[in-house]
């Protein structure tokens, strides 16, 4: 069954307003998503009748706030297939998770010589924290080449493997190219020599079905903001046997259990990770935005990606002006697509297109060793979601028409380079 | 072509122009002084070089390099044009005047006289990510200057 786009469109305030005079289109997804009425509803109801802390505290608004939010977790837990709610920690966002698991898991485990492996297509929030862990206590990073249109190359994959490999962390969607690693034949490369995983799903949750035990990851991270959630909430999932072993994480009140002057006991899951006062009524309304993608069903959203995608691409090809990043099929990616101007600044191409009302993101996307690896500064991107229209990929498809038919004869390099 | 209009209030010809001319493009070999600038939100890099000439002390030769945009090359472009020829001492206070008309703190009135041809970037100010573009340059080129004199 296909999805009734403009019906689903009207739970999103937002998707009506204008930008400079024209109706907006929205294909930053990859970036943030927006947020069904349904959510923006629960937070206002949230503050107006259950704000109160959380595990602080015997009375009735702590009760239920406290509620609210231990629900939330079950929630989560079980719309990724986690075991056990406790092993659902919930973060700030998805780089703090994986912050997260480089201080409490890394900097407790890891020794010198010891092998992280990680890929070319990662985000800064999955090379950074551990790119800090290996200088403070010698490390090798290894990375995982990409092939030319943007997949992870295996081959070279399984030389960088050896028992000193303790780690692979990896996206399992790349939010530049859109490419959608193998992450179980990565995993099953990852446990043959012994080493863990951390999948950064902050790219897969938004858009597929997410079962952790199927993929049997030790760590899983994501943000609640890029799946129609709240800013402000990341989770990150972990093996129950290791994040009992880890190091707490921030010190101070939640994630104790006893505390002298001098010492502490750290309190148990998820607890020991959730220092100070959390995401309190982000979390409690999280489930808002989980319903409403399994009210929508993976599979019809998929559907609907891919038809946006496969006129995205036909039309971007169609322009000899254009280049195009990565895949140039509709099929086995995500809905992301990375291309350029030729000769032309993706941020000048990102402007022209906001005055048609059409939003992209342009830049290096966080991604700079990937743009490197690619030849470029930046690239201007377009992410789709289930909410998106075929008429805004023409909308989209008019203006970058525009553009190019505007600076074409004004610059000399435009299409040429 | 229909319109188009925003697009030509934004990128004017004059400043379409100013990013491809090469008048000031390029290194100096040892200048006098140097300094390099990185836009964080694209990560563009640009580095600047400038020689001054004894004794007057005016600032002889400017030249820019690197990638940017349009609004990035332009205004360096223009910046190169509007700075030769004055003392180190004026030039920072021409920054100091085109950064003020950038962020919207004074009027385009205000604008000095040398720095008329900055007013092509004026469309820039309803941009707030785009205004680093065009602060890039000013903004590099500031840390060769004196720090500015306390009475
Ligand atoms: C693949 C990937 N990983 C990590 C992140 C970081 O997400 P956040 O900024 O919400 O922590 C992003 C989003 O920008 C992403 O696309």
């Amino acid at each position: 069954m296909s999805l009734d786009i403009l019906e689903i469109r009207r739970d999103f305030p937002i998707l009506s307003r204008q930008v400079h005079g024209k109706p907006l289109v929205y294909f930053d997804n990859a970036a943030t998503t927006q947020k069904p009425k349904a959510l923006i509803a629960a937070l206002s109801s949230f503050y107006e009748n259950h704000n109160g802390n959380i595990h602080r505290g015997a009375h009735t608004l702590s009760d239920e706030a406290t509620t609210l939010v231990e629900n939330a977790r079950q929630k989560t837990a079980d719309f990724i297939n986690a075991p056990k709610p406790e092993t659902i920690i919930f973060t700030r966002n998805a780089t703090e998770a994986i912050n997260l698991v480089a201080h409490s898991w890394g900097r407790k485990f890891l020794k010198a010589g010891d092998e992280i492996v990680l890929t070319e297509l990662e985000h800064h929030s999955n090379l950074v924290p551990w790119q800090i862990l290996a200088a403070e206590k010698s490390l090798k990073l290894r990375f995982i080449p990409i092939t030319r249109v943007g997949d992870l190359d295996l081959f070279a994959a399984r030389e960088l493997f050896s028992e000193k490999t303790k780690l692979v962390s990896f996206t399992a969607a790349s939010n530049v190219l859109g490419t959608l690693p193998p992450v179980l034949e990565m995993i099953t490369l990852a446990k043959q020599f012994g080493a863990k995983t951390l999948v950064d799903a902050s790219q897969w949750t938004p858009h597929f079905k997410t079962d952790v035990q199927k993929w049997g990851c030790d760590f899983l991270a994501f943000s609640a903001h890029k799946m129609l959630g709240p800013t402000g909430l990341g989770v990150l999932y972990g093996r129950e046997s290791l994040l009992e072993e880890m190091d707490p994480f921030l010190g101070g009140g939640d994630m104790i259990e006893t505390v002298e002057l001098e010492t502490f006991t750290p309190n148990v899951l998820p607890a020991k990770f959730e220092a100070g006062t959390p995401a309190i009524a982000e979390a409690a309304v999280f489930p808002e935005a989980l319903n409403y993608l399994s009210k929508i069903g993976f599979a019809e959203m998929e559907a609907q990606e891919k038809i946006l995608l496969h006129r995205a691409l036909e039309i971007l090809k169609n322009e000899p002006e254009i280049e195009l990043y990565g895949s140039d099929l509709a099929e086995g990616r995500g809905g992301v697509i990375s291309f350029n101007l030729k000769g032309l600044h993706p941020h000048d191409v990102g402007t022209s297109l906001d005055l048609e009302g059409v939003a992209v993101r342009s830049g290096h996307h966080c991604c700079q060793p990937l743009m490197r690896r690619l030849g470029v500064g930046g690239t201007a991107r377009a992410s789709f979601y289930f909410y998106n229209t075929l008429e805004e990929v023409e909308i989209f498809g008019r203006a970058l028409r525009k553009t190019i038919q505007f600076f074409k004869p004004r610059l000399k390099a435009v299409g040429v380079k | 072509m229909e319109g188009d209009q925003e697009l030509k209030e934004l990128y004017q010809d004059v400043l379409l122009d100013y990013s491809q001319s090469g008048a000031h493009k390029g290194k100096i070999e040892n200048p006098h002084f140097h300094s390099r600038g990185i836009n964080p939100v694209c990560g563009d890099e640009i580095e600047i070089a400038m020689d001054v000439k004894n004794p007057s002390g005016v600032i002889e030769k400017i030249r820019y390099s690197g990638h940017g945009c349009v609004i990035s090359q332009a205004s360096a472009a223009m910046m190169a044009e509007c700075l030769e020829g004055k003392t180190p001492e004026r030039a920072r206070d021409l920054v100091l005047a085109f950064k003020d008309m950038m962020l919207s703190k004074t009027s385009l009135d205000l604008l000095p006289a040398e720095l008329e041809v900055m007013k092509a970037l004026e469309g820039v100010r309803k941009f707030p990510l785009r205004v680093k573009c065009a602060t890039l340059a000013w903004n590099t080129i500031q840390k060769s200057f004196p720090e500015e004199k306390r009475s």
